[in-house]
């Protein structure tokens, strides 16, 4: 039975991390119907920042909470910025163009991003240090959930409601359904749709980020790499439990994280990814509107 | 001066967000931290220059633009008309020809591999051009098909001595039939989500290769793949390879001209029509899923082909030749010369493959230019290098269809 | 003799909204029928459900085959099998292909008169090079019969706006329909244009032995033309009735006359 709740915990967290960054996926696709294929890439480049702040940190001796804290905050603020400044170049131009255009350019931004990464930083794995701290409350529960574990699920719910709420009642938040709903009716009501863009790959970044620094931690090591995988299964996720919706990007997302956990856990090891990407195939092709989505009628 | 202060202000944007990744570099292990302050020189004045390229572009786009909108004719560019004009054509061609006939014999074997490289490249980016070209279909795991050929011929080969020219076409066969597999489930689906299945369905397949130790002997691939025979002749290692590169040559022309006549077909003007609106082409008569089956399993056809060749040209095969990079490369080859544009596709699998290899220099940055080129195009020059041009029907006095 | 269109008690859900409620329509064969009503009133969903674009929800839509004469039950087809039955379309906001030239837009409305494929095409046999010439020649006769050979080459989307409505037009002939669809072809026309689209269609129908089902809001043109006027309202049936019943209707009037209607 430890062994089951061991795997339910493992699975908890990978999907708390897919589920952040499903997040980014689904509130774009949700806007722009764009498939933001260098989404994987943003959260990868949160991790590197967060790495690099922690880097500093331990150099200058500071605490660890502290550390932890300065790496989410600079990371966040760093993957919005390069989110929102991918949306001004790669996509932003191309919104009255074909439908896969913008697509390809996503797919070449990501490419993009993966070697300025691999040419600026290293192609290889890098160590990630630990930031979570040791809680003395958690021994007794150490055999199934680490620390790290804990704080990963933690934080992730606490992201969660705060974009809910933020969503539910802000006036970008509002301003944010609307245009999910409807652009063009939106852009008449006088909604900056821009200024919704922007904040939509602003807060999707931060949260990508968010969880770039917390799997680095958990981990231990990262590459420029990562982001493709992770982009992947997070996508997943987001189609899993519907995309454009917000609570179906964490179902998904947590769905994954088990199905992939209790898969590998209980069947093989050696086709961990496989798993996530028969899951893709199969939701796409029996409920390609996810769990929570609805299916429509497009109009003729 | 207004352009010079937005630039300023982007250069200052772009120190500012490569800031952490570019100058520092920090070590966990052995606490250490590397200021690599030049790099932060080197991204203010490449931005603020690159900055005005792009004003500059955008403003000649949106000129073109409105250009378009205020003359109907389209105007052909320089290069579309060369092509276009049997007069100029012809020589070219010819001359191409000649070039590529005599290259083995010009150049070292070390360069016909290259050109081998090349033109496998052009026989993938020509396959995958009815697929993404034509159909409109964005199919980002082409190179599992790929895979499939080339994993045909080693295997087949390993268990059965079968040989090359026996596999040739099975390896055609079969990718087409892991096409139409494929395809039949996932076809329906809308444009974006076919390519994230795509993408995953071309993973498995790779995954699987490499994990799956008693099929495919898993990561370390199958060594020892004899080259194609001439005759129950033994050719020394230069010879197979111009063997190869003839066999290559003629694969390519094969090519070109199985896709040419396809755009000219009823098939192929119904691949187009649903490239542009699948509503209105359904209405029209069009079949939706057997017009795209098709396109997929053609598609496919030409990768299986691709495979069987690159497994005989390199001896050896692992998982690794198949991964998601490769396929991207595909795409960003038809992408680049221009969707639907076999001259497109040609020269810019040319330029993709050559150019990294004869600007040694550049080579690692390859990748980088590759993706930002994928959107710069995109932005751009979204109709490609070459642009395809629709074909023009004239007529005689009666009936006289040329 | 059988209708050639036979719709009965057809409705039509999206969710909570019922947007054809019980409708019953025919269509006899050389005739012009328009459907007429205010807008939302479910005409454009009305096409959609007889041209297999949506499945109605319940109701019969019968179809005489154009090719054997038999008569076939389409709920649920595929728009490609119903356009082969001999239903042809055009679309109320205008789907041409609009990267490809016009002429090829109207071959490509011959696709289910011809039959060449994979093997026609690469090898060209003498059937296919045949098939092929007589596509070009039948496309390029349809276009002269709706003025727009002078744009044979022209990349559609570069017509001007009236042309390109004709070329729907054309394109959906080229399908040699026995009923054509037409989605408020005069849409966005000025009174001249919209008089020869009048004649237009008179004519095509007298050539082409087609008969016409019509979407339309110009009284003008509805009157003038049409044999039988069904109106709806609300996804009902209000009336049907010859041009001057209609005219003539209380409930026509005030639903849908008396108001502005010039959207
Ligand atoms: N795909 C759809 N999903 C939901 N509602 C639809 C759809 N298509 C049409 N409707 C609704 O059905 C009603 C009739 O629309 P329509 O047939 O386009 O009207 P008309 O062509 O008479 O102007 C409208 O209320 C419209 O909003
Ligand atoms: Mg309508």
């Amino acid at each position: 039975m430890d062994y089951f709740w061991d795997l339910f915990f493992s699975g908890l967290t990978r999907g708390s991390i897919y589920a952040l960054i499903a997040l980014g996926y689904t509130m774009v696709y949700g806007i722009i119907e764009l498939i933001n294929f260098a989404h994987g890439e943003i959260y990868m480049l949160g991790a590197f920042t967060g790495l690099i702040v922690a880097g500093i940190c331990s150099v200058l001796g500071l605490s660890l909470i502290s550390t932890l804290v300065l790496a989410i905050v600079i990371a966040m603020i760093y993957a919005s910025a390069y989110g929102v400044t991918v949306e001004r170049i790669a996509y932003r131009p191309l919104r009255n163009a074909p439908r896969l255009s913008p697509l390809i350019s996503a797919i070449g931004m990501s490419i993009f991003l993966q070697n300025y990464v691999l040419l600026a930083q290293t192609s290889k794995f890098v160590p990630f240090p630990n930031l979570i701290p040791d809680f003395a409350f958690m021994q007794p529960f150490e055999d199934f959930i680490g620390p790290s574990e804990l704080v990963i699920i933690v934080v992730t719910a606490v992201a969660m409601t705060v974009l809910t709420l933020f969503i539910k009642y802000t006036k970008i938040g509002k301003a944010m359904r609307a245009t999910a709903q409807n652009r063009k009716m939106a852009l008449l009501c006088g909604v900056n749709v821009d200024h919704v863009i922007s904040m939509t790959f602003i807060i999707g970044s931060a949260l990508a980020a968010l969880g770039g620094v917390l799997i680095g931690s958990y981990m231990g090591q990262i590459n420029f790499f990562i982001g493709f995988i992770a982009g992947i299964k997070a996508f997943t996720a987001a189609v899993l439990g519907g995309i454009g919706s917000i609570p179906g990007a964490v179902l998904g997302g947590l769905i994954l994280g088990w199905t992939e956990s209790f898969a590998t856990g209980y069947v093989s090891s050696d086709y961990q990814d496989v798993f996530a990407f028969c899951l893709l195939v199969l939701i796409l092709i029996f409920r390609p509107a996810g769990i929570l989505g609805r299916t429509n009628t497009k109009k003729v | 001066m207004k352009g010079f202060i937005r630039s300023l202000q982007v250069a200052l944007w772009f120190m500012f967000l490569t800031f952490p990744i570019m100058v520092i570099k920090v070590d966990i292990v052995e606490k250490t931290v590397q200021w690599r302050w030049m790099n932060l020189v080197y991204v203010g004045i490449g931005s603020f220059v690159l900055s005005f390229v792009w004003r500059f572009l955008m403003e000649k786009k949106n000129k073109g633009i409105k250009a378009r909108e205020e003359s109907r004719d389209e105007k052909l560019s320089f290069i579309q008309k060369i092509l276009t004009e049997p007069r100029y054509n012809r020589p070219l061609f010819l001359g191409l020809l000649l070039f590529v006939l005599v290259f083995p014999w010009m150049f070292s074997t070390y360069q016909t591999n290259i050109m081998i490289s090349a033109l496998l490249y052009v026989v993938l980016g020509l396959g995958l051009n009815i697929v993404v070209g034509l159909a409109g279909l964005l199919d980002l795991g082409y190179v599992a098909f790929y895979a499939v050929g080339a994993y045909a011929y080693a295997l087949l080969n390993y268990h059965f001595h079968l040989g090359f020219w026996t596999v040739l076409p099975i390896g055609g066969l079969l990718a087409a039939i892991f096409g139409i597999l494929l395809g039949i489930p996932v076809l329906r689906l809308r444009g974006d989500y076919l390519a994230i299945v795509t993408l995953g369905f071309g993973e498995i397949i790779r995954l699987v290769l490499e994990n799956w130790d008693e099929f495919s002997f898993g990561p370390s691939g199958i060594s020892n793949i004899p080259r194609p025979g001439f005759f129950g002749l033994h050719l020394t290692v230069e010879q197979a390879t111009i063997y190869i590169y003839y066999l290559v040559v003629i694969m390519s022309l094969i090519t070109i001209f199985v896709v040419n006549r396809l755009q000219n077909s009823r098939l192929g003007r119904a691949w187009l029509a649903l490239r542009e609106d699948e509503i209105a082409c359904e209405a029209m008569g069009i079949d939706r899923m057997k017009t795209k089956l098709a396109a997929f399993a053609l598609g496919a056809t030409w990768a299986g082909f691709a495979g069987v060749i690159f497994a005989a040209k390199t001896t050896f095969i692992n998982p690794a030749s198949f991964t998601f990079m490769e396929s991207a490369i595909i795409l960003s080859i038809v992408v680049l010369g221009g969707m639907g544009s076999i001259p497109g596709v040609i020269l810019a699998a040319f330029l993709m493959i050559l150019l990294p290899e004869y600007l040694r220099a550049f080579s690692q940055y390859r990748m980088l230019l590759f993706g930002a080129s994928m959107v710069l195009v995109m932005v751009f020059r979204p109709q490609g290098l070459i642009p395809n041009v629709r074909r023009k029907y004239l007529y005689g006095q009666k009936q006289g269809v040329r | 003799m059988l209708p050639i269109l036979e719709v009965k008690d057809l409705c039509m859900d999206f969710g909570g909204l019922r947007a054809l409620d019980h409708i019953n329509l025919e269509v006899f064969s050389d005739q012009i029928v328009a459907l007429i009503g205010p807008n939302g009133a479910g005409k454009t969903t009305f096409f959609n459900c007889v041209t297999g674009i949506y499945e109605p929800t319940h109701g019969d839509i019968l179809v005489l085959s154009r090719d054997d004469g038999q008569r076939k039950r389409i709920n649920g087809l595929k728009p490609n099998k119903i356009t082969e039955l001999g239903l042809a379309r055009t679309f109320q906001n205008i789907r041409l292909f609009p990267n490809m030239t016009v002429l090829e837009n109207v071959m490509i409305g011959r696709h289910t008169r011809t039959r060449s494929w994979i093997f026609g095409a690469l090898f060209r046999d003498k059937k296919t090079v045949q098939e092929e010439q007589e596509t070009v020649e039948v496309s390029y006769n349809i276009l002269k019969k709706l003025q727009l050979e002078k744009y044979v080459n022209e990349i559609a989307s570069n017509l001007p706006y009236g042309a390109q409505r004709r070329l729907e037009i054309a394109r959906a002939l080229a399908a040699e329909p026995s009923l054509l669809l037409l989605d408020e072809p005069a849409a966005g026309m000025n009174p001249k244009e919209t008089k020869q689209l009048e004649e237009l269609i008179l004519q095509i129908k007298e050539q082409e032995r087609v008969s016409i089902l019509l979407i339309e809001h110009d009284m003008k043109l509805v009157m003038n033309i049409s044999e039988m006027v069904y109106v709806v309202e609300y996804g009902r049936l209000l009336a049907k009735g010859s041009p001057r019943e209609i005219k003539e209707d209380e409930r026509v009037i005030k639903a849908y006359l008396g108001e502005d209607h010039d959207a």
